[in-house]
């Protein structure tokens, strides 16, 4: 999922100082699961912008209402329901929520709630860590399903660089090393010898570095 | 400074329950002093941090929860949960540049011990000492 999490209140209350009525919009997909922009979260962002409004001395209405997701035209078409009733949206979606919002609705002051921080996934509570950062050219079915781009601090395809001690990686000895997992479970997965294989030079275009990515699916346009 | 604070009391059934019990009268017969509202709820475990905050935006001065011992909660972790969400709220008052000391969690054995007093007395003097709410 993409996992993110809330800006600074000072950040966001700079954000609406000037509005009036404004809506707090959050998101029922990731952002729910990974308890940063849901409903439950919208609610406590809400009280806490007329406190923070409260205290400078502002007076603000501030709504809260929710989405099924921010990242569908559909749903977005779903604001009307609040029509004339804000004159500032605060998402609590990611940030694609957030273009989202601005691409289709010209006119409406859209502002970002949330920090949005990698792809990710919890498997303790309260915890999520990066996984995948879509680099658009996936290698992992040569690296034992660990992936070498998110989870190496230097996005190495060839094994560990030379920092790499005790199965800790140099930036911070509380991050693992992802190469030594790699190469712990190539072996327990009798798959050790393919790691020998020199990974070519990558083309990173595909990765975001060719500019913004698009993806179109003749199947599914009419 | 002439000030008594509004202070708001989120406490678990298992350690106000018999102040329910008490009108007036017998709460401050106990010394539970008067400026208190005592919301008795199933188990803290169920204290939403919206129902925190809205104290706030009531016009409370303080807010403070009372639930059971840590690892003796009635509900497991009820109190543990309470306490999480108590903390939550301090940090969110921080970064309001609000006194964090506004709001506090504690634990208190089950029952009307003298404990559940004392916090409320702690309580009334660190709010009394802050000065009415910024909000
Ligand atoms: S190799 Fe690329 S697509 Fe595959 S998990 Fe890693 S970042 Fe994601
Ligand atoms: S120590 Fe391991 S994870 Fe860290 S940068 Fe080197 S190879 Fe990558």
């Amino acid at each position: 999922m993409i996992v993110a999490e809330r800006k600074p209140l000072a950040e966001i209350i700079d954000m609406v100082k000037d509005h009036k009525k404004i809506l707090v919009l959050a998101c029922r997909g990731c952002v729910t699961v990974c308890s940063a922009g849901g409903e439950r979260e919208a609610d406590i962002l809400a009280s806490l912008i007329r406190l923070g409004l409260k205290k400078e001395g502002k007076q603000a209405e501030v709504a809260t209402g929710s989405l099924v997701r921010q990242c569908d035209k559909e749903y977005i078409d779903g604001i009307d329901q609040w029509k004339g009733q804000y004159d500032a949206i605060v998402s609590t979606a990611c940030g694609v929520g957030v273009n989202f919002i601005a691409n289709l609705r010209d006119g409406d002051h859209v502002y970002p709630a949330l920090n949005t921080t990698f792809f990710g996934g919890s498997a303790e509570q309260g915890v999520w860590r990066e996984q995948c950062a879509g680099c658009g050219n996936c290698v992992l079915h040569l690296t034992g399903g660990l992936c070498p781009v998110a989870r190496c601090a230097k996005s190495l395809f060839n094994g560990p660089c030379g920092g790499s001690v005790k199965g800790s990686c140099e930036i911070n000895s509380d991050v693992p090393c992802v190469w030594q997992n790699i190469y712990d479970r190539m072996g327990t997965l009798d798959r050790q010898k393919e790691l020998s294989v020199s990974q070519p030079i990558r083309d990173w275009s595909v990765g975001g570095h060719g500019g913004p990515r698009k993806q179109v699916r003749d199947d599914l346009t009419v | 400074m002439n000030f008594t604070p509004d202070i708001r009391l989120f406490s678990c059934h298992y350690t106000c329950q018999q102040t329910s019990a008490m009108d007036d009268n017998g709460l401050q017969h106990l010394d539970f002093p008067k400026n208190i509202s005592i919301n008795r709820v199933v188990c803290t475990g169920k204290i939403e941090i919206t129902t925190l905050l809205q104290a706030f935006e009531d016009g409370a001065d303080g807010v403070y929860v009372v639930g059971c011992p840590m690892n003796t909660c009635h509900n497991v972790k009820g109190s543990q949960r309470a306490a999480k969400r108590v903390e939550t709220v301090r940090s969110a008052l921080s970064e309001l540049a609000v006194e964090p000391d506004r709001i506090k969690m504690y634990h208190t054995p089950r029952g009307l011990h003298h404990e559940f007093i004392e916090a409320a007395h702690e309580m009334n003097d660190t709010i009394t000492e802050l000065g009415p709410t910024p909000f």
